[in-house]
């Protein structure tokens, strides 16, 4: 199947600065994405580039098989079939939210323009909203306005920039819900700009994650989490620590907590200084243990509560543990590995003062 | 050689030289220390020879520590010493390869101290410029194809638009533009009255209001209060809706800005300013008419005999002619300043004033441009 959205080796610069260095991906016919990264790692900037607000400098943009964007040329965005959802809605404050919708309707016949107004507004269940402005609205109102207008005119692809940032966490998880169920029932595409993996997560089938202009992996979810290939993505998803250890006999890694089996990362000789990614749920808590660790601090979580511990060596873990095992900072309580995917990088030669 | 040994103390960086050309780093070459080491390394004679820089004795290093040393090693070449560093440690050897290689996209050369010179200004300052203009004929080209588009299909044309504009900055214009153009006739002919009254010439007041007001001062007046009036509207609205991510939600709504924020203003302006001209015409005759009859005993009726035998259609119609030209510089400049519109509401309120200046500069520019070429064909 040739993909639907296919971004190939693109670079975008503000000249001099490099914003987006070399970025590729695809995407399948009605499949839903996330772009995800700290602020300030290129991301929005990608996503104008695919709606056409940015030219590339280097590599192409395709959509269904036609070239959108190449170096020197740009088609631009009213003519893309590309909808966005902007991250301060950008609704037209002096129309009502039926008009809003039909704006992009234009060319319709007023028979299917409303018709079409009417099904969007049912869709996302303001019908009875119609005739109010959108300052008469609250904000999760105004950003099913905004996914209705996007939607009116059939675009091919939704792109959407943080439209969630303005609303609080509690309903922000919900509508990306409901916007997923939306466009999935729609068959329409969508891409996600965030910097918040839970909203991705809850979004998004795929993920990609940046920094510093670069993507650094495509995959999904449970990937990202468990297999990140990188570095910083083993740190930007989920939480985490990393503990120091050396590459042994054949796929062993030595930790101070003792011997993990494991792929060791490609040119890894033994002996070489590795880091191995703990995850609080590779550590249990286990009284009968023999290995000790100290509790430097704890949150409450509800069901659960989130240890800081502190090995002999001062390497520090975080372990989740069931809420009735109550303890206090400064107890030493027993510990367990159980690491399901281990995740070994090796060791940056920042490490190397310590030598 | 006492002044060439640098005398070590302990912890701090320095360069010991037992004997001929062989160096022994000391110390830590680390942050703390590097400035120390700068001074005593000023008095250093380096024998005229290859030299040996023997890193063994080096205790803690640090990039700065690495950089210096790097340094060291290419002042003391560019010099004409050559050096060989030897006795590193692989993991210092490896800092001082990173360095290295780093040193270039760190920028740890300081920005050169250049004053800037006032020619390099003026050549920046004419480039932006030169941009500037090239970018805004560019937008002009686009506003034009667009123009041909929508006249070859009147039926996409905003009409609700283009109306809406005619009455915000036609007729809603038409108070003011009443009282400055009637209060410019009183002045003109208050001033021009008391020259033609000394020599007895009171009748030449008509030719004297009708041509200057016709020909140059109503369409320049009602240009430069409609740039103020509403090519600052429009630089605010687009500017605004800029900000707002408007502009951009409209294009992916697949809305060109061209045909619903452009051409509307553009046709409306160019419709309405010869328009409000004629009015401006006749409000400035008739401020000029009260005057003379005040001031010179030119009756009103004598006066309005006159104008139609002083005044051509030629000159009436040159007046009215410019109009047009003016309207499509104010409306093009304040729509292309509401696009350049970046960041926040203060970019606005910059835009908006670039915009009003650079409209009536280019009104009056074109004015002058239009009384040299009909000067020049006789008209």
């Amino acid at each position: 199947m040739t993909p639907f959205l296919e971004v190939t080796d693109i670079d975008i610069a503000y000249p001099p600065k490099r914003v987006v260095e070399g970025v590729s991906f695809k995407m399948a016919e009605a499949a839903i994405g996330c772009l995800l990264g700290p602020s300030g790692c290129g991301k929005t900037t990608l996503l104008r580039a695919i709606a056409g607000f940015e030219p590339v400098q280097r590599g192409l943009i395709w959509l269904e098989g036609v070239e959108l964007s190449r170096p020197h040329w740009t088609l631009p965005p009213e003519q893309r079939r590309i909808g966005m959802m902007f991250q301060d809605l950008a609704l037209f404050p002096h129309l009502t939210v039926a008009d809003n919708v039909a704006f992009g309707l234009r060319s319709w016949k007023a028979a299917e323009r409303w018709a079409r107004v009417h099904e969007l507004l049912n869709v996302v269940g303001l019908d009875e909203y119609a005739q109010r402005y959108p300052h008469q609205i609250s904000g999760g109102q105004q950003q099913r306005v905004a996914l209705a207008r996007a939607l009116a005119p059939r675009p091919r692809l939704l792109l959407l920039d943080e439209p969630f940032s303005s609303l609080d966490v509690a309903l922000r998880e919900d509508l990306a819900h409901e916007i997923r169920a939306i466009l999935l029932r729609e068959g329409i595409g969508g891409l996600l700009v965030s910097h918040d993996q839970f909203e991705a997560f809850a979004f998004a089938d795929q993920i990609g994650v940046l920094n510093q202009g670069r993507l650094l992996q495509w995959d999904s979810a449970y990937n990202l989490y468990h297999r990140p290939a990188d570095h910083f993505v083993a740190d930007f998803i989920g939480q985490g620590v990393f503990l120091p250890g050396r590459m042994g006999e054949g796929s062993r890694v030595c930790t101070e907590l003792g011997d993990i089996d494991g792929i060791p990362p490609a040119g890894c000789a033994p002996g070489d200084p590795v880091e191995v990614l703990v995850r609080p749920d590779d550590v249990t808590h286990d009284d009968s243990s023999p290995l000790m660790a100290e509790v430097v601090e704890r949150a409450f979580r509800g069901a659960e509560f989130l240890y800081t511990l502190k090995l002999d060596s001062g390497a520090r873990l975080l372990c989740l543990a069931a809420s009735h095992h109550n303890h206090q900072a400064g107890q030493r309580i027993g510990i367990r590995l159980e690491i399901d995917h281990l995740v070994v990088f090796q060791r940056a030669l920042g490490a190397m003062n310590e030598a | 050689m006492a002044d060439s040994r640098v005398f070590p103390e302990p912890g701090k960086p320095a360069l010991v030289q037992p004997e001929g050309a062989h160096y022994f780093c000391r110390g830590d070459w680390t942050l703390a220390g590097i400035e120390d080491l700068d001074s005593r390394l000023a008095g250093v004679n380096w024998p005229n020879k290859d030299l040996q820089l023997d890193g063994s004795g080096i205790g803690a290093i640090d990039t700065t520590g690495a950089l210096r040393l790097l340094n060291l090693v290419a002042e003391l070449e560019r010099a004409g010493h050559p050096v060989t560093l030897i006795g590193l440690r692989p993991e210092q050897r490896a800092l001082l390869d990173l360095v290295r290689e780093r040193r270039a996209d760190a920028g740890v050369s300081a920005p050169p101290l250049t004053r800037s010179n006032p020619l390099e200004r003026l050549g920046r300052a004419f480039v932006s410029h030169a941009q500037a203009g090239l970018q805004f004929l560019g937008f002009v080209g686009e506003a034009a194809v667009s123009l041909v588009h929508a006249l070859w299909r009147p039926d996409r044309l905003r009409w609700r638009a283009l109306f809406g504009n005619i009455e915000d900055a036609g007729v809603r214009a038409l108070p003011i533009i009443a009282l400055l153009a009637f209060m410019l006739g009183i002045v003109i002919a208050y001033q021009g009255g008391q020259q033609l009254k000394i020599y007895g010439a009171n009748i030449f007041i008509v030719e004297l209001i009708s041509l200057t007001m016709l020909r140059e001062l109503a369409p320049l007046i009602t240009a430069i209060i409609v740039a103020g009036r509403t090519g600052s509207a429009y630089t605010a609205q687009i500017g605004t809706m800029q900000i707002t991510e408007e502009v951009d939600a409209l294009r992916t709504i697949g809305i060109a800005p061209m045909d619903l924020l452009v051409l509307p203003k553009l046709l409306a302006l160019v419709i309405a300013l010869p328009l409000l001209t004629v009015f401006a015409d006749a409000l400035s005759l008739f401020g000029g008419m009260v005057m003379a009859q005040a001031l010179l005993d030119v009756s009103f009726t004598d006066f309005l005999e006159r104008v139609p035998r002083v005044v051509t259609l030629t000159s009436f119609l040159l007046g009215v002619g410019k109009a047009p030209v003016f309207a499509a510089i104010i409306a093009l400049v304040g729509c292309y300043q509401g696009f350049h519109v970046r960041g926040g509401a203060d970019s606005v309120g910059r835009q908006t004033t670039v915009s009003v200046v650079q409209s009536i500069f280019l009104v009056i520019a074109a004015d002058a441009l239009f009384s040299v070429v009909l000067g020049g064909i006789g008209l």
